[in-house]
């Protein structure tokens, strides 16, 4: 067993992570690390148990078993399967999107982003009675925070569309909205359930510019769950297959790729996917040789 | 001891009227998820429809057979209760099917408003007793001075209610009716695609709820001998109590939760004070809630994220 | 004979169809009203019950409902038909007012409330203003402001409090029982009665507020009728259903509406009149129920309040942003029910009397059909909705004309909350978000534009 370079700096690290619903065992005995400043994919069949795997991280399920470490820069660590939900993101800095779009969809694009920035704004208002009375600095910080919202709708390219109503978003749109929504907590890791999914290939080539981007100017590290491939295969550092709620492959993309277990696994699902991995593989073959 | 078996058998009583109210809720929230707020106002217009029949039928009509008078007041309450039912879900829940949640709620608080109200306009707002229809007692024990009794009343609605619920209970689980209401429970749209009239179902079940309220509000009527205009909502509230205890959605829970209430309610009057019987039944209602909210016998309610 | 090309072809109404519509209606509204208009149960000399044939009302109430179904089917349904679906009359003013008009409006209505009284009383003199002041003003702005407060509970954080009039209760004993056996000003009483309403809301709002949906609303009525049903109980303290009498009145800073030496009218040397005292009223209602307004549209803007709406859109997407949502709903909770005590303690004060009478869960259920009617999360909705449904109800009372017409038995006030009712479901079917649907946002880049009401989510508690 070589060291990872995810196996140096983990900025989380799963130990053991089993989650049962009655007698389904929808996560077994997880355990993987996702390297500081790197992009992770979670990927694998549909019920594989992903989507469970971001509940437990992010303190929407509490797993049955096991241990969710998580590790700041600076070096303090948080024991994210003690912590409530709310402190997850709040103070352990884990944001997340969600496999279907949960956005404040009667808000408009820019109060969407303000509320992702509650915690903050909520200290500067002094608790809301300062900023009731108009004292301390709750109006400058309110102005920074507008700075910060208009920063990401640059970046998401939606700034036209600042003050339309989240819902009026077209499909893509919302996708790249919820990220930037999750990137205005300032997140330490920002989890994604398949933010490819829906999406054309033009806006597919943008997302992995933005998520890219996230990695490279933000520094924030991500882990991703994603059934399309091509994504996958272009921006992860480190790939963790899933089967069943249970591991089958933990590498780089081309190590997995390679995995028989891997191609077992899909082959063994159906004919869609299968063509999907055959593709890949072709494309991979096409490029080595 | 005495007092126990007593106060058994009027909870038991007491807790069949309440199951009977409880079953209206239980099915309407299971197939449409929405609490009808008037159920407990189409209990009580159902008392006062047992009532009119009931005088013209032994003043008018003559009718001499109090058994005879009282089967077809049930029937007559049943049918023009489903009717009113009916009525109701046309007029003022259909047209907010899938709109704005709140919308039916608050459409079935109007509703609600409106029924008493109109009961009260049309029937006067004061207290309606009848002549006492049945009289007869059993004497089950006597000793000390106490006797425990069980009426001809109380047998008739143990035994009433008993009836209707397993002709109830075959129409739900044997017949294609049943199959549709619990086809639109599971997923209306689907049921919809595979050929179920959704809005006849839906119907239907209103009518149902109904008939077995109209049940309740004569058999009120006979063992209180006395309705009025306001007496729908704390019944109604308490027999939404029941269905919550016995857990949304479940019709065997709605029947074990009316019980279940019935006996703590005449409990609590019998041993403690009968002044807060009714803080007794609401903040039962609200522990459950609180506490176990999927009830006795309900499934519980997960949220996928 | 699809309806489509029944539409093209022969625009006419299809008479043959709405007459068998209305036939229809007829025979269930004959199966309905029939008995329970037609067959009247009354008692009679020797207090025995008997029926009395009314069958003409019946009758007319059935060509009532006959030739009102016919008029549907016949006229407004195939127009309705033809525009598109049935709620397309609501969707023509759903897009809303815009938002430089919304202000306008707002203004010329604020101004309007000031200048109330003095119009008032201008044209009717001081003793003939007395009951539109005090019936009609004073009795529509306690609901305006009750309105607005469970506006943040339900229309902000979207969490359905059906038993909001508990905290009104609270506010009107706090303030009956302190002054009385404190002899504390109502100047003193008034924050008093709103903590210790906030204080019960976060009391009862604590154990509730993890329920979801409907569960919610039926233990906030619970608690409603719990509060009620020992307020009558606990006779030691309250008095019970007899309620508590010879409240103290407001004073104006010390000055006492009376007619003692140093009382209002000596003081200014007026004659004495009841109607100062209520048109004194008359504006310290206001003035709270414009700060209940004034408060809750600075505690929009506030990161507070956007949390509130941001709860009702979508509270699982609010804990994934690191929002307590147990303390942003028990914020809302408190915050709506220190309005209710501050209301509270006003009615208990301008009555001089409370009892348990008028704390039942039939206020509740008025108070939040204004909330729903009027637009969730829309003051000037929520205003107007008061003042139609309240004052609406109100008018009726003056209808003694109608005496004339049916008859000196008849009693218009009988109807109010019959009226009331089918209003609300009226209401409902018409405009199921309410009078004004679209929402302001709190804050803009470029430019502040209303959002459709249907994009809005209405919270799930
Ligand atoms: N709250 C829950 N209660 C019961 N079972 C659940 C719950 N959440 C998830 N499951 C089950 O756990 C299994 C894994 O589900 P999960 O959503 O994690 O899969 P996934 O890998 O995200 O799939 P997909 O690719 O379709 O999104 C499924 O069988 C699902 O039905
Ligand atoms: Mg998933």
């Amino acid at each position: 067993m070589t060291t990872e370079r995810w196996d140096n700096d983990p900025v989380l690290t799963v130990e053991h992570v089993t989650m049962r619903f009655g007698g389904l065992v929808a996560v077994n005995d997880l355990t993987f690390k996702a390297g500081r400043g790197d992009i992770t994919a979670l990927i694998g069949p549909n019920g594989a148990g992903k989507t469970t795997v971001f509940n437990c991280i992010t303190g929407f399920y509490k797993p049955t078993m096991g241990r969710l470490d998580l590790a700041h820069r600076d070096g303090t660590r948080y024991m994210l399967e003690r912590m409530p939900d709310f402190k997850i993101s709040g103070k352990a800095k884990v944001a997340r999107t969600f496999q279907n779009i949960r956005l404040f969809s009667g808000m408009t694009l820019l109060e969407n982003l303000l509320v992702a920035q509650h915690n903050a704004l909520m200290v500067a208002s002094g608790m809301t009675v300062g900023g009731i009375l108009g004292i301390g600095g709750y109006r400058a910080k309110e102005k920074e925070a507008m700075e910060r919202a208009k920063y990401w709708l640059d970046k998401i390219r939606l700034t036209a569309r600042a003050d339309d109503p989240a819902g009026d978003l077209p499909y893509g749109a919302q996708r790249r909205l919820e990220i930037a929504r999750a990137m205005c907590t300032g997140p330490e890791l920002l989890c994604l359930d398949e933010p490819a999914a829906g999406l054309n290939p033009r806006e597919s080539a943008e997302l992995n510019e933005l998520l890219l981007g996230i990695r490279d100017t933000e520094r924030t590290s991500l882990l991703l769950i994603e059934h399309d491939m091509s994504v996958v295969m272009e921006i992860s550092d480190h790939v963790v297959v899933l089967e069943y709620g249970t591991k089958i492959s933990d590498g780089t993309p081309a190590f997995v790729q390679n995995d028989p277990r891997v191609i077992a696994a899909y082959l063994g699902v159906d004919d869609e996917e299968v063509e999907k991995v055959e593709k890949q593989l072709d494309v991979l073959t096409g490029e080595a040789g | 001891m005495e007092i126990f078996l007593q106060q058994l058998i009027n909870g038991i009583t007491l807790g069949s009227i309440y199951g009977l109210i409880a079953i209206g809720y239980t099915m309407v929230f299971g197939i449409i998820g929405m609490v009808n707020f008037a159920h407990g106002d189409v209990f009580m217009v159902s008392a006062f429809i047992a009532l009119i029949f009931f005088l013209v039928l032994t003043t008018w009509l003559g009718i001499a057979s109090v058994a005879l008078a009282l089967f077809l007041v049930l029937i007559i309450a049943m049918v023009l209760t489903g009717l009113l039912s009916w009525s109701i879900e046309r007029i003022a829940y259909r047209p907010l099917r899938g709109s704005f949640r709140l919308a039916p709620l608050i459409s079935a608080i109007g509703m609600s408003i409106v029924l008493s109200n109109f009961i009260q306009v049309a029937q006067g707002p004061r207290n309606k007793p009848t002549p006492p229809m049945v009289r007869d007692v059993i004497v089950l024990t006597d000793s000390n001075g106490y006797a425990v009794t069980l009426s001809y009343k109380q047998i008739i609605i143990m035994v009433t209610t008993a009836v209707l619920l397993a002709a109830f209970w075959y129409v739900v689980q044997k017949t294609p009716l049943g199959r549709a209401q619990r086809a639109c429970e599971q997923d209306r749209k689907m049921a919809a695609l595979l050929g179920v009239n959704v809005d006849r179902t839906i119907s239907l079940t209103f009518v149902m709820g109904a008939a077995l309220a109209a049940v309740a509000g004569t058999m009120y009527l006979m063992y209180y001998g006395v309705v009025n205009f306001s007496d729908g909502f704390v019944p109604g509230v308490k027999a939404f109590t029941a269905a919550v205890l016995g857990g949304i959605g479940s019709l065997p829970g709605a029947v074990l939760g009316g019980l279940l209430i019935g006996l703590i309610e005449t409990f609590w009057s019998g041993y403690f004070s009968i002044d807060y019987k009714d803080v007794a039944a609401f903040s039962i209602l609200a522990i459950v809630l609180i506490f176990m909210p999927q009830g006795i016998l309900g499934r519980p309610e997960v949220e996928k994220v | 004979m699809t309806d489509t090309a029944h539409a093209t072809s022969r625009p006419g109404p299809d008479y043959a169809k709405a007459a068998k519509d209305a036939l229809l209606a007829g025979i269930i509204a004959l199966g309905i009203f029939g008995p329970l208009v037609g067959l009247k149960t009354e008692q009679n000399m020797s207090n025995e019950l008997i029926v009395r044939n009314d069958m003409a009302s019946a009758l007319i109430i059935v060509a009532i409902v006959m030739a009102g179904r016919f008029l549907l089917s016949a006229f407004v349904f195939p127009r309705m038909g033809a525009r598109g679906k049935k709620p397309t009359v609501a969707n023509a003013i759903d897009e809303g007012v815009k938002p430089d008009r919304t202000k306008l409006y707002a203004r010329l209505g604020l101004l309007l409330l000031f200048l109330y009284p003095i119009i008032v009383v201008s044209l009717l003199g001081f003793q003939g203003s007395l009951k539109w002041v005090d019936n009609f003003g004073i009795q529509i702005l306690i609901y305006v402001m009750l309105g607005w407060g469970l506006n943040i509970v339900v229309g902000l954080a979207g969490l359905l409090d059906l038993g909001y009039v508990a905290f009104y209760a609270v506010g009107a004993y706090s303030y009956a029982l302190l002054a009385i056996n404190f002899d504390l000003s109502f100047w003193v009483l008034l924050p008093v009665a709103g903590i210790l309403a906030a204080m019960w809301g976060v009391i009862l709002g604590f154990p509730v507020l993890r329920l979801r949906g409907d569960y919610l609303a039926i233990v906030t009525l619970a608690f409603g009728e719990i509060i009620r049903l020992v307020l009558i109980n606990f006779r030691e303290l309250t008095n019970g259903s007899a309620g508590i009498s010879s409240i103290p009145k407001v004073t104006l800073f010390g000055i006492p509406f009376d007619a003692s030496p140093d009382g209002f009218a000596k003081m200014f040397d007026l004659p004495l009149s009841s109607a100062y005292y209520k048109i004194f009223l008359y504006y310290l209602i206001l003035l709270l129920a414009l700060l209940t307004a004034y408060v809750t549209i600075r505690l929009r803007r506030m990161p507070i309040g956007r949390a509130w709406e941001a709860l009702r859109e979508d509270e699982v997407a609010c804990r994934s942003l690191g929002i307590n949502t147990t303390n942003t709903k028990l914020t809302a909770f408190a915050i709506g029910a220190m309005f209710a005590g501050f209301a509270g303690s006003f009615f208990a004060a301008r009555q001089g009397f409370v009892s348990p009478e008028s704390f039942v869960f039939m206020e509740s259920a008025v108070i939040v059909a204004i909330v729903v009617l009027g637009g969730m999360g829309s003051m000037i909705g929520v205003a107007v909705a008061a003042a139609a449904m309240i004052g609406g109800t109100e008018l009726l009372r003056e209808l003694t004309f109608l005496k004339a017409v049916f008859g000196p038995e008849f009693n218009p006030d009988q109807y109010r909350m019959l009226l009331f009712g089918l209003a609300m479901v009226g209401i409902m079917i018409w405009r199921p978000r309410g009078f004004v649907s679209a929402r302001q946002p709190t804050a803009f880049l470029f430019e502040r534009k209303a959002v459709s009401g249907s994009l809005v989510k209405e919270g799930h508690g």
